[in-house]
């Protein structure tokens, strides 16, 4: 919204103060300003009143004419002419010699073998408005010669005010609301608007009217006879143009011009096709067509402004075509009302429809605004068109009213909330300033909030506070940390084996973090023809290639994979991110946060590398919770599995993830050269298992002794078998069991293992390991583990 | 006699020939060891008389004694010869060469969460993790968002088919945090001080500055005389500690329904330090996070009686964050999955 500063110093007298100032003030406290503050006229210099004496056309062309011009001097002024509008006895806007538009200054200058001494300036030219159609017509008594800047506002400072910071503020949406903000930065007393006395028409008929519907709260009008001023004053035009409107006519000027000033828009009918005033819904949808000539399609939750049963307007958004004054209206009448907020804002989303009014009205404006609006126009109206008459009484309706709000607080809530000591005379003024009705007895106030701020911003003591503070300014508050007393802080498990299992994969493991969105990418999955599984869906997604949410993170995974293809030989991805694997009883999401691991490579064995993911979550169990996993062969689910190597991870013989190597077909459609391996682990059932601590073994003073054996084994018996063979039988000494070496043929697995014993206490002998390992040999033949 | 004089010489020639260790030791076998030429002079000394036995004894040891000391003397040489060979043969390697910086990675938004949880960490705030799928009270109508707010109007906010919804914003934390701490806050008076990073996602079109889903973090803290000279304070200390530099701040009033009062908070440019330029609009001030005291409808609704208590809240665009860091231009690059983006990321400070 742009605003004049002509306008708010109507208000409130700003004389002697720094405009610019003022609106950075006004920014920090109020409503964000834009950047660019606009110095309207300010590059116009030398305008003045011209009478055309004498106008004759032009030997050769056809459109310039020769002009003799009255500026006030002693000569007449030549001036060459193309504009189509000249006639002798015209006043208009002449830029004389020396004069400066914009860039350029005027000098003597020869057009068309004519010496023009100077330029008859259009509107537009001077910048007050867009019409560009012929110079100037002043209808003004002004004598010649006078400084067109001296009787005409075409000096302003004009500056925007971002519509989205005025939301909460009803009472901003107009220059006498934001007057009242200036007035109360500068310390300076706003003035009362000027308005005619309603109740001398008291005795006059009343219009037919009645709300039908809870939605309109208030509905005010007025009929008047006789106007008969067509084009508005300039500088009401000015000021309308300066605000970003255009002016139509006066009467339209003039509701416009009201809206601007007071925030409360108005329409005018034609009294003939309002002569029974209702406000209403209709069961039916209709088509209705709006002033602008647009057919609407009305539904039952539009409220409508009708006459009778028939609609002539879309309340608080646009008035119909049909009731729109035309050349001969006679008698008008002038609406000023209130509707509910949320109601307005509704109808425009769904008409897709937004106008200067309606963005009003969805900010719920103060209803006791709608008879002052009145009573506003009335004065300006009679200023200008002194022959207006009007001829019914101040109709007015008032179905809602809002009630008073009133507000009781002390000084140390104030103290409290805002940290630092502001006295209570400044919360008195500052209080007053904006409207509030104060009184302050020993360190309690009693606060009456202003209709125009009680709709729904301030409602609580809350509010109170952001009015004295800001208005006090935030850059003045003195700033200091709390009192709080301390006390230690832990860290959430999850999060911490979180930041630690990043570090890991990042560090040690050189593997690559990266993000991702949380549904399954449809178009990426169906590429590595990898089916898009039934899960929960969005219900409002856009675009369908991201409907579902995702059960797993490996899809998602691959996919990136995919990407990334080419990005190096080998490369390992994760992330720590959520998926959605199934519903509760009560129909919500089973939300889980899942670490997804990724390994590629075309350098490495597949069994190299699935080992080496294997190693990585090992490491992080060891680092985390030092505990070892556990895997048992588990089932393929998922398209993207591969059916013979895909294990459950255990921890503590809970499960609480996936590895696996991918399914060929798919891995094939990523890179026919590759091997690529997956894990998956559920960062909650992670840290439910409970970290062991670190068990420090001393080292022993006594030499160590290795035993190795080679054994052949069997098809189907794995490393976990065997460990069982010698779980039960270390008697303390025998500390670890590792493969040393392995031989493989077509139909042979062997492998050498080494046994460490060592022993704290005592030099062991050979026998006692002899026979430890004698125990060993046994159990393992028991599962056809036999010695090469 | 001479027979001593000519082994002396005899052992000079062998010993200067030896070109190595092993050979030396041959040498010192042949002449020192039990078969030895020298040794061999001793066994020959039965013939001689007393008296010559004794002084041709004196030679012989005399030169035993020489030849052990030579033969250390052409230890200690070979060795030296030995490491000036190796030195010798050493080629100077080419050092320039370039590194090989092959490692991993973090996301840069891990990096900037990290920055801003350690220094929340650092001043006793809890770090709060949230789930991602949320109901509609927690989003909103526990933060004073009423049905009406345009906030929750459909083409901002994903909502599933269950009624849940994706959050839209990290607020939605808010109202089970101050439940989860509320009791300590009231029996023990241990303030609630919480951040909470976390996705949040918007049902929007997608372009350079734009993305459906992003991060943010959001804090606060509740105690009995929390102001907005502290929110303030804290404001400027959290983002002087993340721009590591002293920044300098403005309030403005701003409205949020979830504080009251609400602001909107600037810090002057990074760039132009406050001058103006393309980046801040020529303002000079970048608008940065949202903030507030928390309103009473929010405490009341988390359990926690606001006459008795008051409490400020922030928000902050950790993905801005992120991308102004590191001056990352198009934020659909962080989602992007692409290494050859992302992998560049690689410190954790």
């Amino acid at each position: 919204m742009f605003l004049s500063m002509n306008w708010i110093s109507d208000f409130v007298d700003l004389s002697g103060l720094d405009k610019q100032e003022l609106i950075r003030q006004f920014s920090l406290s109020t409503a964000e300003v834009e950047n660019d503050i606009f110095f309207k006229g300010s590059d116009i210099s030398g305008i003045v009143v011209a009478e055309i004496k004498s106008v004759e056309n032009h030997p050769e062309s056809k459109k310039l004419h020769l002009l003799k011009v009255d500026i006030g001097s002693d000569e007449l002024i030549d001036v060459v002419c193309g504009a189509p509008n000249v006639r002798v006895g015209m006043k208009t806007a002449f830029a004389k010699v020396g004069a400066q538009i914009g860039d350029i200054t005027i000098a003597p200058r020869k057009l068309a073998g004519f010496t023009s001494n100077g330029m008859c300036c259009g509107e537009a030219e001077i910048g007050i408005s867009d019409d560009n159609s012929g110079i100037m017509e002043i209808t003004d008594d002004i004598p010649n010669g006078t400084d067109l800047k001296s009787v005409y506002e075409i000096d302003d400072i004009v500056f925007e005010v971002d519509n989205k910071s005025l939301t909460n503020r009803p009472d901003l949406w107009g220059h006498y609301g934001i007057a009242r903000e200036f007035a109360a930065l500068a310390g300076r007393p706003l003035k009362p608007l000027d308005t005619e006395d309603l109740t001398a028409f008291d005795s006059l008929p009343k219009v037919d009217l009645r709300i039908e519907d809870p939605l309109c709260y208030r509905y005010s009008c007025l009929q008047v006879e006789n106007i008969k001023r067509g084009i508005s004053p300039v500088n009401m035009r000015i000021r309308l143009y300066y605000c970003g409107m255009r002016a139509i006519n006066f009467l339209a000027d003039l509701t416009n011009y009201l809206m601007l000033e007071m925030g409360q828009p108005m329409h005018a009918f034609d009294s003939r096709k309002v002569g029974k005033i209702r406000i209403k819904r209709f069961e039916k949808p209709f088509v209705f067509q709006t002033l602008d000539g647009v057919e609407r399609n009305i539904d039952e939750n539009t409220l409508m402004i009708c006459n009778g049963d028939t609609p002539v307007a879309i309340a608080g958004i646009m008035g119909g075509l049909d009731s729109e004054i035309v050349d001969d209206t006679t008698t008008l009448t002038l609406e000023s009302a209130t509707f509910d907020a949320a109601s307005i804002r509704k109808s425009t989303v769904r008409l897709a429809h937004r106008t200067d009014a309606s963005m009003r009205y969805e900010k719920s404006l103060d209803p006791e605004l709608t008879d002052v609006a009145i009573a506003r126009f009335l004065n300006l109206l009679k200023k200008y068109d002194s022959g207006a008459v009007v001829v019914s009484a101040l109709t007015d309706e008032y179905a809602f009213r809002y009630d008073t709000v009133e507000l009781n607080f002390t000084k140390a809530f104030v103290d409290r909330y805002t940290g630092i000591e502001i006295d209570n005379e400044t919360i008195v003024k500052t209080l007053q300033s904006l409207g509030f009705k104060v009184s302050v007895d020993n360190d309690t106030f009693d606060v009456v909030v202003p209709s125009w701020r009680a709709t729904k911003d301030v409602t609580m003591n809350a509010d109170i506070i952001e009015e004295i503070t800001r208005i006090y300014g935030y850059d003045n508050f003195e700033i200091h940390t709390t009192r709080s007393p301390l006390y230690p802080v832990r860290m959430d498990e999850v999060k911490r084996n979180e930041e630690k299992i990043k570090d890991i994969l990042v560090k040690r493991y050189s593997l690559h973090e990266l993000h991702s969105y949380v549904w399954a990418y449809y178009d990426e999955l169906k590429a590595l023809g990898i089916p898009v599984e039934d899960n929960i869906r969005l219900l409002n997604a856009t675009n369908p290639n991201i409907e579902t949410i995702r059960n797993s993170m490996i899809p998602t995974q691959l996919c990136q994979v995919k990407t990334n293809v080419g990005y190096a030989p080998d490369f390992g991805i994760f992330e720590v991110g959520r998926v959605v694997t199934g519903m509760t009883e009560d129909d919500l999401c089973v939300e889980k946060k899942m670490l997804a691991v990724t390994l590629y490579s075309k350098t490495r064995e597949v069994k190299e590398l699935y080992f080496a993911l294997r190693d990585m979550l090992a490491v992080i169990t060891d680092d985390i919770k030092h505990r070892a996993l556990d895997f048992a062969a588990a089932e393929p689910a998922h398209s993207y599995e591969h059916p013979v190597n895909l294990n459950t991870i255990l921890l503590d013989g809970k499960a609480i993830g996936t590895i696996g190597i991918v399914h060929p077909n798919v891995g094939k459609k990523i890179d026919k050269k590759a091997a690529i391996v997956f894990a998956e682990v559920d960062m909650q059932a992670f840290a439910d298992v409970e970290n062991a601590s670190i068990v420090y073994a001393e080292p022993s003073k006594f030499p160590p002794m290795d035993y190795d054996i080679s054994v052949v084994i069997p098809k189907g018996v794995l490393f976990a078998d065997m460990a069982k063979c010698w779980k039960n039988e270390g008697k303390g000494i025998l500390k670890s069991a590792k493969v040393v070496d392995s031989y493989n043929t077509e139909t042979f697995h062997s492998e050498t293992i080494r046994f460490e014993f060592s022993s704290n206490e005592r030099t062991l002998s050979s026998n006692e390991v002899q026979e430890i390992m004698d125990a060993v040999i046994a159990n393992l033949k028991e599962i056809d583990v036999k010695l090469r | 006699m001479d027979k001593i004089r000519e082994l002396r010489e005899e052992f000079e020639q062998k010993l200067a020939q030896t070109s190595d260790l092993a050979l030396l030791d041959k040498v010192r076998v042949d002449y020192l060891g039990k078969k030895g030429s020298i040794t061999a002079l001793l066994k020959g000394m039965k013939e001689l008389s007393n008296e010559q036995k004794k002084s041709f004894g004196a030679e012989v040891n005399k030169l035993k004694g020489y030849a052990a000391k030579r033969i250390e003397e052409r230890v200690e040489e070979l060795r030296r010869l030995e490491t000036e060979r190796e030195i010798a043969l050493m080629p100077r390697f080419d050092i320039t060469a370039p590194a090989d910086l092959t490692r991993g990675s973090y996301h840069p938004i891990t990096l900037v969460q990290r920055q801003c949880e350690n220094i929340f960490k650092s001043m006793g705030f809890t770090v709060e993790d949230y789930p991602e799928v949320v109901t509609d009270y927690e989003c909103f109508e526990s933060v004073n968002i009423p049905k009406h707010h345009p906030a929750r109007d459909m083409q901002d906010t994903y909502y599933l088919t269950n009624g849940q919804l994706l959050k839209s914003q990290t607020s939605a934390a808010q109202n089970a945090i101050l439940k989860k701490y509320g009791k300590n806050l009231k029996e023990n008076g241990v303030p609630i001080k919480a951040i909470f990073p976390g996705r949040c996602f918007r049902n929007e079109a997608t372009d350079a500055s734009h993305e459906n889903t992003f991060f943010q973090m959001e804090g606060m803290m509740v105690d009995r005389d929390i102001s907005i000279s502290n929110l303030i304070f804290f404001m400027k200390t959290m983002l002087s500690e993340v721009f590591q530099r002293d920044v300098k701040v403005r309030l403005r009033p701003g409205f949020f329904p979830f504080v009251e009062p609400g602001f909107e908070l600037d810090i002057n440019c990074l760039i132009c330090g406050g001058e103006g330029c393309a980046s801040c609009k020529h303002s000079g001030w970048l608008e940065l996070c949202p903030c507030g005291m928390i309103h009473p409808n929010v405490l009341r609704e988390g359990g926690i009686d606001p006459d008795e208590y008051t409490g400020f809240a922030f928000g902050l665009g950790l993905t801005r964050l992120a991308m102004m860091e590191y001056k990352i231009k198009d934020i659909r690059d962080l989602n992007s999955g692409s290494l050859k983006a992302l992998s560049q990321f690689t410190d954790d400070e």
